[in-house]
Formats: C-alpha cells, sequence, structure tokens
C-alpha cells in the first residue's frame, strides 16, 4: 500500500466527522475509501451509499434517487473531484481550453453542478496539488463555489484536500484557507504550488499521520468493502 | 411474448435516432451494440442515462455518433473513454453537456407527459451557459427564487440488458429503475435479457415488484452474456482485462479499427 494513499485515506476520512449519512460518487476510490473508514472508525458516517456498489446502495428508485435524496436534505456529506479547483472553489470536470475544441477533455460534470447546491457538506479532493490543478479561474464551471443570496442554496463546499495540504473553505468570503500542511510539505511548497491566493492563519499545523489502528482498518476492512466496486484500486491498496 | 433474434431487433434502430443508453452499473446491451456496428447504423444521437463508457465509445469510434448528450463519459477504473475525448478534440462529434439528475428528470418529464420540469442547482454555471434549450425562470409560488426548467426528452428507442423476460413479454429489472423511466419515456424499448422465464412475474408478488411491463417493451433478444466485456450484476463481473487492453489499443484510430475488428471476430466466433 502507498504510504500516501494511507495518508490521503485517513485525512479525507475526519473530513466526515459527525456527518451520518455519506454518498459516494463516480470515479471515487479513495473518498469511498474513506468514508468506509470513518464509519470503522466511528466517526458519523452510519449511512454509506457507493454509485456502482450493490452491497452499499440502498436505493430503489434507480440513479435519481441520490439527487432526489440530497435535495430532500437526506445527504450529509459527499466529495468532488475536478480536474481544475480555484480560489472560489469553483470546479471544473469538462475541460481546458475552448469547450468546443479543448486542449484536454475530462468526462463530464456527473452530478455536480447539483450536488454542490445541496449537499450541506461537500468535500473536495484533488490528490495532484499543482498551478494545473489548482488554478485562478476554472477554464469550465461545471459546479460554482458560491451564488448570489437569492439563488436556493443549502450546500457547498466546506474542504479541499490535496496532496500537499488541507483547505477550509469559508463561504461567506467565498475563499480558501490554509488548515494545515502535510508532513512532507510546507506553506512555502503550498503557496509555489497553488495557482490561487488563499490566507494563511498565524499557526499552520501539520496534518496528523494515521496511526497504526487507523492503517491496520484501511489495509482490513476497508480494503475488502472498497474493492467491490474498485478492484483494481482494492489491489493496490 | 416478442422475441426477435439480435440481428432483427437492432434493425429497428434507424440512422439519426436518438438513443438512451443506461450507465456501465446498470445492463448495457453490449452484444447488441456490437449487432448495431455491423448493420452500418450512423448519425446517432446517444443520451446517456445519464453515463455511459465502452459503449459509446465503441460507437463513437467507429463514426456512428453525431451528438452526445451525457453528465459523463468515462471507462471508470480503466481510465478516460479514449475515442470520446479524441472526438471532442478534434470537433467530429457535438458534445451537449448535462448534470446527472437533469437527464433522469427530463426523462420524468416524459413519463408524466410533461413539457418540462424544474431543477435545484445548475444556476451560475457554465452547464446551464452552454444549455440554450435550458430556461431560468422565477419560482411562481417564490419570491426572487430562480430555478432552471428542462425540457422533456423523449428517445426513440431505449436499448439495454437486464436480468430476465417472462413468457407474457415482462420483463424483470430488480431495483435498477432508471431502465423503467428510460422505457417509460421512451418511443420504443429494445431489451436483452440473460435468461428466460416460464410463466408470468405478475403471478409472484415479490418478483412483480421488480417488473417493467410488456405494454412498454417492443423488442426483446435472448442474449446470454450480453453485457460483456461489462458486469452483469449478480451474473458475472466487469471484464476488467478486455477493457483494459481496449483503453490501451483506442488510444489511436489506427488500434482502435485493429481492436474492433479482432473483438466482433471473437464475438462471432463464440
Amino acid at each position: 500500500m502507498s504510504a500516501t494513499t494511507a495518508f490521503l485515506i485517513a485525512t479525507l476520512a475526519r473530513q466526515l466527522a459527525g456527518a451520518r449519512r455519506v454518498a459516494v460518487g463516480a470515479l471515487s476510490p479513495m473518498p469511498g475509501s474513506a468514508a468506509f473508514l470513518a464509519r470503522a472508525q466511528g466517526l458519523g458516517p452510519r449511512q454509506i451509499t457507493v454509485l456502482g456498489s450493490r452491497s452499499n446502495n440502498d436505493f430503489t428508485e434507480g440513479g435519481r434517487e441520490l439527487f432526489d435524496r440530497a435535495a430532500q436534505g437526506r445527504i450529509d456529506a459527499f466529495f468532488l473531484g475536478g480536474a481544475q479547483i480555484d480560489g472560489a472553489a469553483n470546479v471544473n470536470l469538462v475541460a481546458i481550453g475552448d469547450h468546443d475544441r479543448p486542449r484536454a477533455r475530462f468526462p463530464g460534470s456527473f452530478g455536480s453542478s447539483y450536488l454542490y447546491f445541496l449537499i450541506p457538506r461537500i468535500i473536495l479532493f484533488r490528490e495532484e496539488h499543482t498551478p494545473r490543478t489548482l488554478v485562478d479561474k476554472v477554464d469550465f464551471i461545471s459546479a460554482p463555489g458560491t451564488s448570489p443570496a437569492n439563488v436556493y442554496r443549502p450546500g457547498g463546499p466546506t474542504a479541499l484536500v490535496t496532496g500537499r495540504c488541507v483547505f477550509a473553505f469559508d463561504r461567506t468570503k467565498g475563499r480558501f484557507l490554509l488548515e494545515s500542511v502535510h508532513p512532507w510539505s510546507s506553506i512555502e511548497e503550498v503557496r509555489d504550488e497553488t495557482g490561487f491566493a488563499f490566507d494563511v492563519p498565524q499557526d499552520v499545523p501539520v496534518t496528523p499521520s494515521p496511526d497504526d489502528a487507523t492503517l491496520a482498518l484501511i489495509a482490513g476492512p476497508v480494503r475488502e468493502q472498497i474493492a467491490e466496486t474498485y478492484p483494481a484500486f482494492a489491489a493496490g491498496l | 411474448m416478442n422475441i426477435l433474434t439480435i440481428d432483427e431487433a437492432v434493425a429497428r434502430i434507424e440512422s439519426g435516432m436518438t438513443i438512451a443508453l443506461p450507465p456501465e452499473y446498470c445492463g448495457v446491451a453490449m452484444a447488441a451494440t456490437r449487432e448495431l456496428l455491423r448493420q452500418g447504423t450512423g448519425r446517432l444521437h446517444l443520451l446517456a442515462v445519464p453515463q455511459s463508457g465502452l459503449q459509446a465509445d465503441l460507437l463513437i469510434g467507429a463514426g456512428r455518433v453525431a451528438t452526445v448528450e451525457a453528465a459523463a463519459i468515462t471507462l471508470g477504473e480503466q481510465g478516460p473513454a479514449p475515442r470520446f475525448t479524441a472526438a471532442v478534440r478534434a470537433g467530429t462529434i457535438t458534445m451537449v453537456d448535462a448534470t446527472c439528475p437533469a437527464i433522469h428528470a427530463a426523462l420524468q418529464a416524459s413519463e408524466k407527459g410533461l413539457p418540462f420540469l424544474p431543477l435545484r442547482g445548475i444556476l451560475g454555471s457554465d452547464v446551464l451557459a452552454r444549455r440554450p434549450d435550458w430556461r431560468v425562470v422565477d419560482n411562481p409560488f417564490g419570491n426572487d427564487d430562480p430555478i432552471v426548467l428542462l425540457p422533456a426528452i423523449r428517445p426513440d428507442v431505449a436499448l439495454f440488458h437486464c436480468e430476465m423476460a417472462d413468457s407474457q413479454g415482462n420483463l424483470w429489472i430488480g431495483r435498477r429503475r432508471e431502465l423503467a423511466t428510460m422505457a417509460h419515456a421512451s418511443a420504443m424499448t429494445i431489451a436483452t435479457v440473460e435468461t428466460l422465464h416460464e410463466g408470468d412475474f405478475f403471478a409472484d408478488e415479490t418478483l412483480a415488484a421488480g417488473v417493467l411491463p410488456a405494454a412498454y417493451v417492443d423488442a426483446i433478444v435472448h442474449s446470454p452474456r450480453g453485457a460483456w466485456p461489462l458486469a452483469m450484476p449478480g451474473f458475472y463481473e466487469r471484464d476488467a482485462a478486455e477493457i483494459a487492453g481496449y483503453a490501451a489499443a483506442a488510444a489511436s484510430a489506427e488500434g482502435f479499427v485493429a481492436w474492433l475488428a479482432a473483438h466482433l471476430a471473437r464475438d462471432e466466433a463464440a
């Protein structure tokens, strides 16, 4: 197992503290693992639904039920990635460059354009932390980080976890705040590798490393549970 | 029961039609897709409900697709869909980006015989900015509450693979209700099935709960392993090696052509 992968799973799991109902979307092996870890650690998650899973999926109305539940306030937390994420927490899952003839094209927005508005705790996750992924302004807004006051929006981003640090998102300011830096990185490195401006408090702690008990959970039950939906990922854990 | 051969059923799909396709975790009619590729049907408008992968990528790579309407196209753990990505970059297909719940809701509008349905979210996104067919109105029951309206989508055909058909032409889809939504909303439904069931699902209330009634089903094909190389939950797993081989080969247009020829030949030999 990659030590970084386990570290990130444990870091993502802490973001789920107190969230009882967690949904995991497409292409999300590490977030899915984090949900299972958080449940095993008793951090909060009780009900976990994983897109594409049979055993961790209590939807009986088809794919739309996740979205219906989210709109009813029945999902507490969700993870979103992004080919690009900018300083206002706008997320781009579509393309780099001109939309009609892009330099790079990604799978698409999935449910982000909707879920970002409705689920109270959206945890952004992008392992690659470079000026290429964390940009000043995204090329395409799959989902905006904030909305005008008249837009119905009980949900939105709370944090951004990367391969170098954890940012908290201040919805009022519409800006990220550096919350902790991973042991192998530094504030200076985070500054150099981030394409957007963010706030830095006086004290920035080091992101805690997972203890042996946490690592054992990841290598054991978490790995078993994520294997159903992400067999290739689980094989590498 | 309206059991057809795979070539008879697929021949009902005409060039230029809008085809609704299920996601990869839901029962994708891959054998029927290979037949579609053999028949040369083209200029298709693919509607992914709400995402697609290998199925869309094969049709796109073979030049059979004019438009893709989807929330996402991906090979999942096997990576990006290479021919989709290449086609969008080259501008050889029209890409209509959506978001998952918008596709579900627009099909539900058709289920209800409604011209549109409203949906939360989406405001301020470039998904909305690039959809002139979507509208924003002020909630007539609220006060300064903008909301998106989505026009109903009525596909020409829904094509999917599911567990079973009974002697009455009913399909058993279990809790994969997006297949029912697709069928309800589409003008025609073609389904391939793993197994045939002697009798009537409605004779057993437990089975009846998972039925898509024959009233919505136009053609059924008995097609064991009909989702291969994708998964059919409860029957067989995703053939990750086959799809990884595809992902590598289809990185180039030439590699795609060679892989597809070999894939079709192997299918015919089986």
